[in-house]
């Protein structure tokens, strides 16, 4: 994966650049404390956090989605950003093909979607209905809609969430090669720890409205779960995520930590 | 040795046991079901006239009409005064429908539309259109452009109606995507709001088109001088029950037809929807 990694150097200009930001839904208290973020260019990003940590507000902060949202603090994105939703969010009334290139302006737009969709290993199903597709697939066109746009920076929000576990696995793979050759930086938020260590170059737990732990993934060749050092940092962000890893603990001890938390 | 002498079962059919419950839903549709009473009314008809229980005077005998129809044709009155009452309802629906669209979509998509043309679409709804005949006289006259203008005002609200409730019933995450793809707002309406609001316009104009109808009826019958609604009234005058039931069956076959388009229009548009019925 090293070969993806955008390493972050100080000459370097960053693909996103958050100072101290700052997101409010009411009076009561802010989901965004300050918070700040550096992602370089063709860096893959991975944001855990629990429910309500301020994940999908940052995200849809960035994708600049977050109108009429209180807030200060100043935000650098790169021009060209494109967006994954959990949900695929193919338009039911466009044929597959149609989707993927919605809104692009370029005299080849067709041929550029056909070469994505044959990227994500959709060839053939130009004419599709979305509703002909399976979840998987639908998720696929929906990764071909954001890269025939060559994005320079992906966001992601819980993409593969809605996903059986089988196509998840083979959503990972998709995704770490199409990144490879794309090359944008990458923010996905998700809730899996697993698929935060074996996409990403480095992982950000979001807790309290601010980047809580920033680490490294240093995990080279093959990112297995054999690997001693994927559980250890396994272990470590479960920890700052405040989840303790205890499927070998005693049944007492378990009920004793629900009832506490 | 007992396994080997037992009597075996007979070979036939392998066994089905299950268990059933009793079905509530109405069960395995019919062949030709919507037929099926059509047919029985005229039947009715045509044996009420052959054994004298319906008075022809009352109702025309079912080979009267036909005959009376034959001759309408032959003469050339009835084609005439079909296609005459065609242009006017079509005149009337196509401009109703295109106003009423327009409107929708504008008041769909900006607040400030959405306050000028609600409000007094929602006044016109509860006026019914045939009321306003008397003030469309004094000011258009009794001429085409008064019956063309009666048939759109009544066609205009259902497509309004409908077709705004499709466009405001457009989930919101498609608005957002589009903001994430950069779409410009012309795209926008062009690939999200007006397919998405496909399905509200064509229920719309099915009740459009009955409503063309019916406003297309009245238009002929206060103020005829040619038309279907103009064959009936003289008929009426002269007491010719025959020529009154032609002009109805051809406005039923109007209707009917018209309901027919609509349908095949429906199916052809919303061919991406998977819905219960399909």
């Amino acid at each position: 994966m090293a070969s993806y990694a955008g390493e972050l150097n100080p000459q370097q200009v960053p693909a996103v650049r958050v100072t101290s930001l700052h997101r409010s839904f009411n009076e009561a208290g802010g989901v965004l404390n300050g918070l700040d973020l550096d992602i370089a260019p063709g860096e893959f990003v991975a944001l855990l956090g629990r429910s309500g940590s301020g994940k999908s507000t940052l995200l849809r902060a960035l994708a600049g989605l977050d109108r009429g949202v209180a807030g200060t603090g100043v935000i650098e994105v790169p021009e060209k950003v494109s967006v994954v939703f959990q949900d695929s969010r193919l338009l039911p009334w466009k044929r597959v093909l149609d989707n993927v290139i919605l809104g692009l302006r370029a005299g080849d737009a067709a041929d550029r979607g056909r070469q994505a969709l044959a990227e994500v290993g959709l060839a053939g199903r130009e004419r599709a209905w979305p509703h002909e597709l399976s979840g998987g697939e639908q998720q696929r066109a929906s990764l071909a809609r954001s890269l025939v746009r060559d994005p320079q920076l992906l966001l992601a929000d819980e993409p593969f969430g809605a996903l059986d576990a089988l196509t998840r696995i083979r959503m990972h793979t998709l995704l770490r090669n199409l990144c490879e050759v794309h090359q944008p930086a990458v923010l996905l938020v998700t809730h899996d720890v697993d698929e935060a260590i074996v996409l990403a170059d480095r992982v950000i737990v979001l807790d309290g409205g601010v980047v809580r732990h920033d680490t490294r993934v240093e995990l080279d060749g093959r990112r297995s779960q054999a690997d001693p050092a994927f559980a250890r940092l396994r272990a470590r962000l479960l920890t700052e995520l405040g989840v303790e890893d205890d499927h070998d603990a005693v049944p007492g001890r378990r009920l004793d930590q629900r009832v506490a938390s | 040795m007992t396994t080997l002498t037992a009597p075996a079962r007979p070979l036939a059919a392998p066994e089905d046991v299950r268990p059933t419950r009793r079905r509530l839903g109405p069960g395995e549709p019919i062949r030709f079901g919507g037929l099926i009473g059509i047919v029985t009314l005229l039947a009715a008809w045509v044996v009420g006239s052959a054994t004298g229980l319906l008075d022809p005077r009352t109702l025309t005998e079912p080979w009267t009409v036909l005959q009376t129809a034959g001759t309408l044709i032959e003469n050339g009155r009835l084609q005439e005064s079909l296609v005459t009452s065609g242009i006017r309802a079509a005149l009337g629906l196509g401009l109703g429908v295109l106003v009423g669209t327009v409107l929708a979509v504008i008041s769909g998509l900006s607040r400030v539309g959405e306050s000028l043309i609600d409000g007094p679409i929602q006044v016109k709804r509860s006026i019914p259109t045939l009321a306003l005949i008397p003030l469309l006289i004094l000011w258009l006259g009794i001429g085409e452009p008064m019956k063309v203008i009666t048939i759109a005002l009544a066609v205009f609200v259902p497509i309004y109606i409908h077709t705004h409730n499709g466009l405001r019933t457009i989930e919101g995450r498609y608005a957002e995507l589009a903001e994430t793809l950069g779409v410009t707002r012309g795209e926008f309406i062009r690939h999200v709001v007006l397919p998405g609001a496909m399905p509200g316009f064509l229920l719309g104009l099915r009740f459009a088109v009955t409503s063309s109808l019916l406003a297309l009826v009245v238009v002929e019958v206060i103020n005829a001088t040619s038309g279907i609604g103009h064959m009936i009234t003289l008929a009426s005058n002269y007491g010719q029950t025959d020529i009154i039931v032609v002009g109805l069956v051809v406005y039923a076959l109007l209707g009917v037809t018209a309901d027919a388009v609509v349908r095949l229009i429906e199916r052809k548009a919303l061919s991406w929807r998977r819905t219960l019925a399909s």
